[in-house]
């Protein structure tokens, strides 16, 4: 570790945190219908929408039917997508005649993009068209982007007052945040990135004669919009195979740092909104600053490990003060390639500019880590801030009883219907990600695809199911995932993973909604304050993280262990 | 749930048309406007022939050019499409190698890069591989292990091969934004266009 | 609470409670009944499957000697849960026997007709019907719940209060309400029966001591869910360990495993659940409470209005003198005299309490002159006075005198003295003689010392205080103002409460009060928690959830005390059990992986001895852990006024932090004292 790495560190996250302010306050404006400085130009786009769909953005909905709106709205887009991907060959802008993908590729990559995951079982350059990535993947990640957020604000609003009966309109707010804040930020963000070198353009390919006389065909397309909205929400489905360490998705470190304040602007913006909409910031603050912990302190433990030379390589002569570069580009170095990585799978972003297949055994469990928590901190655009809520819940529940009260979370009881609906949605996480992990595991035919043997083989069918599961879509790359067998539960692990997870949140956003807020006092459990935030901590920790431990255990510590005991597999 | 599909439909089919069609060919006209060289992928030619794209790596085997890194990327076999045969630098098919550190197919492969590498310690970026296999780059260490192969192979005193590197060789903006790093196939080109002394 | 003191008797861990616990806790492990508490449930059920293949691999001739060892210490886990519960049951038990003997089969009285005392037919208690009348008389045991029709006489209450001092049953008004299981003392009363065979106010008491119609509070449900998702989540987590392990080329054995998932799942707080539930209820018995439900008991800790009624528990229970004003031109000793010889006939302690001032002020003497008449004071007149020598002396409320006067204007001293004492929260009185009037005497409400404090620490803990008192508003504020609550309801009808009660729960607050009367039977039923005073109406008794049978209003803030430590038990246990996780993660791993991977040997931070004494080790411990907190679920988690941050603070450091670091020292010990012995 260096003193320049942990300045590069420093002024990412500084500038990220001074940006995210305005978007989160933004983002509560909008979705509240307040006008905001866009409206001007987007306004009649909105009231066109409406008309055409026939909604009234005023008409408040119930959880049920927010709920359903939202899975009818999802479930018609998860049809659309597999059909786009299985009819590529018959549809425009297929200038090299790609053929459609197989019905197994063409359901995970589906079920993938509409539960924001963007797991890649493709290799972007040589299986899709430049039309289909607009239309089909593009597309997908501005409204999956949106419908978590819907929902993160459907649960923040049954915070903001007593005995309500609806949690808002799906409608009005899905079509408010694409609107007013994903395609404007994603336009700016677009064009900066090609002035930084990324290609947007509708030709394929360029075909090249290098200095030694060698034809080199070079990939490319309408790569930067999409590296926008990728990034920003959360999505991480690259238009390449190397996604984000191709140099045309991110050309060099400012591309990076931008791309990197783009993914956390939304997830760490949501937690001003939810202090808005809740009506008290040290709310949200006090979420900021659990956060910010895990990150910092994921950082920390990923640059450590990675600073590291590979011991075995460095026994060989390669010397060590590069750290371990095997997998990672020389543009970012170790302190470029750790932070965004770090960053991208706190998130549910799943972006890589390094594979993580390649890092130290503790390196790559970071990630893995920050994934198996709940993916929470911050987590997905909305799927992440509800998520930490959910723990959030749980937390002021067990602790909260310290107190002396039935505990209460802003001033809404606890009960045990809450608790119920809290741990519906926490159960899918080690039923999904164990389950889906030790099942493959136990299968010859399966393990076939994994890249490495070893404990790192065990920790790339755990990365898979964790990673889909969690939503995020990075990989452990050496497995070859495109099987019948991944193809289908890797989907369901997704399907699982995203709205498993978010109906019985809406549920549990319905129930909280209708009680009273009970005001504060000096008796009320305080949940601003560095008491409550350590506390939050350590309950994501225990609860949310140590089930993990005996499969981390046999993967990627057992690996370091057996790394620096100088084992090859 | 039923009346609710007319409302999803619609909105559906407009948001793709907004956000799949509109927005992407609005991006790439505004793109190509503003920034041609970038938008279209920052190509660079010599003497009117595309030579490569300033971001993307290329493979140099000649003793009289600077060698970028190892590259895992792969060809589907021409003799045998369900296979792949290792292509350095294939721009068409980014990849890593995904070897785990513990992966003894990583281990030999470093020791057989390392046996053509001269004396040890050698830099890490000459054997190993990068994320994307199409690194432009290498570190300025890796690149000064090469000045003398290059200056015999092109008959020149190291000095000029050193000058040139030293002109190629990018810092980090204000001392810590970045990484010190050479740009293979610019500095290669510079090569080129010095007039032997 | 001194006069409490005798109900904590019951020792907190009795020689004969615990004997006869231990039999119950052997019961208890029927899985029928177990069931109930899904984390033991879990806990048995593996235990009986690691015996069953231990005795399997030993009959097949193989080493089953470490799965009985675990098989034994999972019972013991098991065992200790539920002795856990049984002793907290033992406890209420005790007291129930000792109500029992009150309920002891009597012969009642009953009457053929309720208006002829002279003819009655003996029956037995239990064939009493509800509108039956019963005649009591000196020595009779009361036969069962019922209102006093006729009659008025003293009645020991102590079988049920503990209180041996009688007190007075009458028909009509706030004492007519008897209870079954007491004795007439002296005198007779004809009882209307209230209460149907079973279903008395002893009934109730000795079903709700003993636990049997113990159902879970919604707290508690809400706490067992979240026990019984942890529970299976590391059921995923311990399972899907054989197929990760398969991967790793070791195969896991069940007693290993069923190890591993012991330690795992929440069996501290899982085992104590339902004990610190018991205790709890069994705090407020002994505290001479008894609630109707667990639910009341975990309201009581919710509560954040309390309703108190001003006199008796806010004020002493009467007025007192505090000054004598003398109008102008009239000197203070004459006022004085003049007081004295007014108040001869006053009998009523305000009465009595302006003699006692102008005898230890003024020091004169309470003596009436020989010839004089008393006019005693009555409601009516709200005078009193004396008639001597052609003069007349008169003292009274200030508008009864004036009327005595012919409506006389007052002079202004007078009336600007009278108003600055109703303004500090006083009564004025007004003497007169002879047409004169003389001067005011200032009678004050005497806040109780120490009030004042605990409502400043009530008002930490989050709780608001709300006076109730029929006084006007001027005076209600002065005495508000001077016991520091911090609300108060000023002439307050009893409907004036039930509002109030239905505002302030509008706004999310949960309201507590206590009452005697039938009229506050309404507010009582409405809010949240209701103690009603034993000596109360029957109507009021039922419509609480609670009744002192101390029939002190004070207690409500002990009560509230009370169930807020039962809230905290169950929290600091709950934090513990799940905290107590990392070590044992660290013991148990490295032990079970260490085959896979010798290298993972790293991670066995404490050195335990050997794979197997650190398995065996974490499994005791996690079995001793629960007796060892079983003084601790009874007793309950200290409640510490401090305000809820303060109060969080500490007991994350006590139990949160120590829940973390405790493990590592206890399995590090019994892993030495294993390896020394060479058990394992």
């Amino acid at each position: 570790m260096t003193i320049s790495g942990w300045a590069e560190v420093a002024l990412t996250l500084a500038l990220i945190l001074l940006a995210a302010w305005p978007v989160g306050l933004h983002i509560a404006r909008a979705v509240e219908g307040e006008r905001t400085f866009l409206h001007p130009i987007l306004a009649p786009l909105e009231r066109v929408l409406y008309a055409a769909a026939g909604v009234d953005p005023e008409r408040g909905m119930g959880w049920q039917s927010y709920a359903s709106a939202l899975l009818v709205l999802n479930a018609l887009h998860f049809l659309m997508l597999y059909a786009m991907l299985r009819l590529q060959w018959v549809l425009p802008l297929n200038p090299d005649h790609l053929a459609g993908m197989s019905p197994r590729l063409a359901f995970n990559t589906a079920m993938s993009f509409v539960t924001n995951t963007n797991w890649q079982a493709y290799s972007g350059e040589t299986t899709l068209s430049p039309g289909s990535q607009m239309w089909g993947l593009t597309s997908h990640m501005f409204v999956s982007a949106g419908t978590g957020i819907a929902a993160a604000v459907a649960l923040a609003r049954a915070f903001a007052r007593g005995g309500m009966e609806t949690l808002g309109n799906f409608w009005a707010d899905l079509t408010r945040i694409v609107l007013y804040v994903l395609v404007p930020i994603a336009i700016v963000a677009g064009l900066a990135l090609v002035a930084l070198g990324v290609p947007q353009t509708l030709a394929t390919h360029a075909d090249a004669t290098t200095l030694e006389g060698a034809q080199q065909t070079i990939s490319m397309g309408p790569v930067a919009l999409m590296e926008a909205i990728k990034e920003l929400g959360t999505n991480g489905g690259g238009y390449f195979n190397a996604n984000s360490a191709h140099p045309f998705e991110n050309p060099n470190a400012w591309s990076s740092l931008l791309e990197m304040l783009l993914v956390f602007l939304i997830p760490i913006g949501l937690t001003f909104t939810f202090g808005r909409i809740v009506g008290d910031p040290r709310q949200g603050h006090a979420l900021l600053a659990v956060i910010g912990i895990f990150v910092v302190a994921a950082v920390a433990c990923a640059y450590a490990a990675e600073a590291h030379a590979n011991p075995l390589l460095t026994a060989l002569g390669v010397d060590p003060p590069q750290g371990n570069l095997e997998g990672k580009e020389i543009r970012f170095g170790i302190p470029l390639s750790v932070l965004f990585n770090v960053i991208t799978t706190a998130t549910s972003c799943g972006a890589v500019n390094a594979m993580l297949d390649s890092f130290m055994p503790l390196g790559g469990m970071v990630p893995m880590f920050l994934i198996q928590l709940g993916e929470i901190v911050p987590g997905g655009v909305g799927s992440g801030l509800y998520g930490l809520l959910v723990f959030a819940l749980l937390a002021v529940f067990v602790a909260g009883l310290m107190v002396g009260r039935t505990p209460e979370y802003l001033g809404k009881k606890i009960q045990a219907k809450e608790v119920k609906l809290a741990m519906l949605a926490v159960l899918i996480l080690p039923l999904s990600i164990l389950g889906g992990t030790a099942l493959s595991l136990v299968l010859p035919q399966v393990a076939a695809s994994l890249g490495n043997a070893g404990p790192h083989g065990l920790s790339e069918m755990l990365y898979a199911f964790t990673s889909a599961t969690g939503n995020n879509g990075s990989a452990f790359a050496g497995l070859s995932a495109d099987t019948p067998w991944l193809d289908t539960t890797l989907g369901i692990a997704m399907l699982l993973g995203r709205f498993a997870f978010l109906v019985p949140v809406l549920a549990l956003a319905g129930s909280l909604a209708a009680k009273v807020k009970v005001p504060a006092s000096s008796g009320t459990f305080p949940t601003h304050g560095p008491l409550f935030v350590g506390l939050l901590v350590g309950v994501i920790v225990i609860l949310g993280g140590l089930q993990f431990m005996p499969a981390l255990a046999l993967g990627p510590l057992a690996e370091h262990f057996v790394l620096f005991a100088g084992k090859t597999y | 749930m039923l009346r609710d599909l007319r409302p999803a439909a619609i909105l559906v089919v407009l948001l793709t048309l907004l956000t799949g069609v509109v927005l992407p060919l609005a991006t790439t006209g505004l793109a190509t406007a503003a920034f041609p060289f970038q938008a279209r992928g920052s190509l660079v030619a010599r003497d009117g022939k595309i030579i490569g794209s300033a971001l993307i790596g290329q493979n140099f085997t000649a003793a009289r050019y600077f060698h970028p890194r190892p590259s895992a990327t792969t060809e589907p076999d021409p003799k045998d499409s369900s296979k792949t045969v290792p292509v350095p630098y294939a721009a068409d098919n980014s990849a890593g190698s995904n070897l785990a550190p513990t992966a003894k197919a990583l281990i030999d492969r470093v020791k057989a890069d390392l046996a053509a590498a001269g004396a040890a310690p050698v830099p890490a970026d000459a054997v190993t591989t990068s994320a994307s296999g199409l690194d432009p780059e290498i570190s300025p260490e890796n690149a000064t292990r090469q000045v003398a192969r290059v200056a015999a192979a092109r008959h020149w005193p190291e000095a000029t091969v050193r000058a040139v590197l030293a002109a190629h060789t990018r810092l980090p903006v204000l001392g810590f934004i970045g990484e010190r790093r050479v740009n293979v196939l610019e500095l290669n080109r510079a090569l080129d266009e010095v007039r032997a002394p | 609470m001194a006069t409490h003191a005798k109900a904590a008797a019951i020792a907190l861990l009795d020689g004969p409670i615990l004997t006869r616990a231990m039999a119950d806790a052997v019961r208890k492990l029927d899985p029928r009944q177990l069931v109930r508490n899904p984390v033991i449930f879990v806990t048995e059920a593996i235990s009986a499957l690691v015996t069953v293949l231990g005795l399997r691999t030993i009959a097949t001739g193989g080493s089953g000697g470490f799965a009985l060892a675990i098989a034994a210490f999972l019972w013991l886990t098991v065992l200790f849960a539920t002795f856990a519960e049984a002793v907290a049951e033992g406890r209420g038990r005790a007291r129930a026997d000792s109500l029992r003997r009150a309920r002891t089969e009597t012969l009642a009285k009953r009457l053929l007709n309720p208006a002829d005392r002279a003819l009655f037919e003996p029956t037995r208690a239990n064939d009493l019907a509800v509108g039956d009348h019963v005649l009591v008389e000196a020595g009779d045991l009361i036969p069962s719940d019922g209102e006093v029709a006729e009659g008025m006489a003293s009645v020991n209450e102590s079988a049920i209060t503990g209180e041996s001092a009688p007190v007075i049953r009458e028909a009509g008004g706030d004492r007519s309400a008897v209870t079954g299981g007491t004795q007439v003392v002296s005198d007779w009363l004809v009882v209307r029966i209230t209460a149907a065979p079973g279903a008395t106010f002893l009934d109730r008491m000795i079903r709700l001591v003993e636990g049997a119609e113990r159902r879970k509070t919604p707290n508690e449900i809400a706490l067992d869910i979240l026990l019984a998702g942890l529970t299976i989540i590391f059921l995923i987590a311990v399972v899907t360990l054989v197929g990760l392990a398969h991967y790793s080329g070791t195969a896991l054995g069940v007693p290993v495993l069923a190890a591993l998932l012991v330690c795992l799942i929440p069996t501290t707080i899982g085992g104590l659940l339902s004990a610190i539930g018991i205790a709890g209820m069994d705090r407020l018995v002994r505290f001479n409470v008894m609630a109707t439900s667990g639910r009341a008991v975990e309201a009581a800790g919710d509560v954040d209005t309390l309703l108190l009624d001003k006199t008796g528990t806010i004020t002493l229970g009467n007025r007192m003198a505090a000054a004598f004003i003398p109008a102008p031109g009239v000197s203070e000793r004459d006022l004085a005299e003049a007081v004295v010889l007014a108040s001869l006939g006053d009998e009523t302690p305000e009465g009595r309490s302006i003699l006692a001032f102008a005898r230890d002020r003024y020091a004169i003497a309470p003596t009436r002159p020989e010839t004089a008449t008393i006019v005693p004071f009555t409601a009516q007149t709200r005078l009193s006075g004396l008639d001597h020598d052609g003069h007349s002396w008169r003292k009274g409320a200030v508008d009864s005198v004036r009327q005595w006067l012919g409506g006389a204007e007052a002079p202004a001293g007078f009336t600007a003295a009278a108003e600055r004492i109703a303004r500090a929260g006083g009564t004025p009185l007004a003497v007169a003689r002879d047409r004169q009037l003389l001067g005011a005497i200032e009678l004050k409400d005497i806040v109780k010392s120490g009030i004042r404090e605990r409502f400043a620490e009530l008002r930490r803990m989050g709780i608001r205080t709300v006076m109730v008192t029929g006084d006007n508003r001027l005076t209600a504020a002065a005495i508000a103002s001077e016991a520091g609550v911090d609300d108060f309801i000023a002439e307050a009808t009893p409907q004036d409460k039930l509002t109030y009660i239905r505002r302030v729960q509008g706004e999310g607050r949960l309201v507590a009060m206590a009452g005697d009367g039938t009229n506050d039977a309404p507010a009582l039923a409405q809010a949240d928690v209701g103690m009603a005073m034993q000596t109360g109406t029957q109507a009021a008794r039922e419509a609480g959830n609670m009744v002192d049978l101390d029939s002190d209003p004070t207690k409500l803030i002990e009560v509230v005390e009370i169930g807020k430590q039962l809230l905290i038990t169950r929290g600091a246990l709950t934090t513990f059990s799940i905290a107590n996780d990392i070590s044992k993660y660290f013991a148990i791993l490295p032990a079970i992986f260490v085959a896979a991977y010798p290298e993972l040997g790293a991670l066995n931070v404490m050195h335990l001895a050997s794979p197997q004494s650190a398995i065996l080790a974490a499994v005791i411990f996690n079995a001793l852990i629960i007796v060892a907190l079983v003084p601790l679920a009874l007793r309950g988690v200290r409640f510490r006024p401090i305000g809820a941050s303060a109060l969080l603070r500490r007991n994350l450091l006590v139990y949160g932090l120590g829940g973390i670091v405790a493990p590592f020292a206890g399995i590090k010990l019994i892993d030495t004292l294993l390896a020394l012995t060479g058990l394992a």
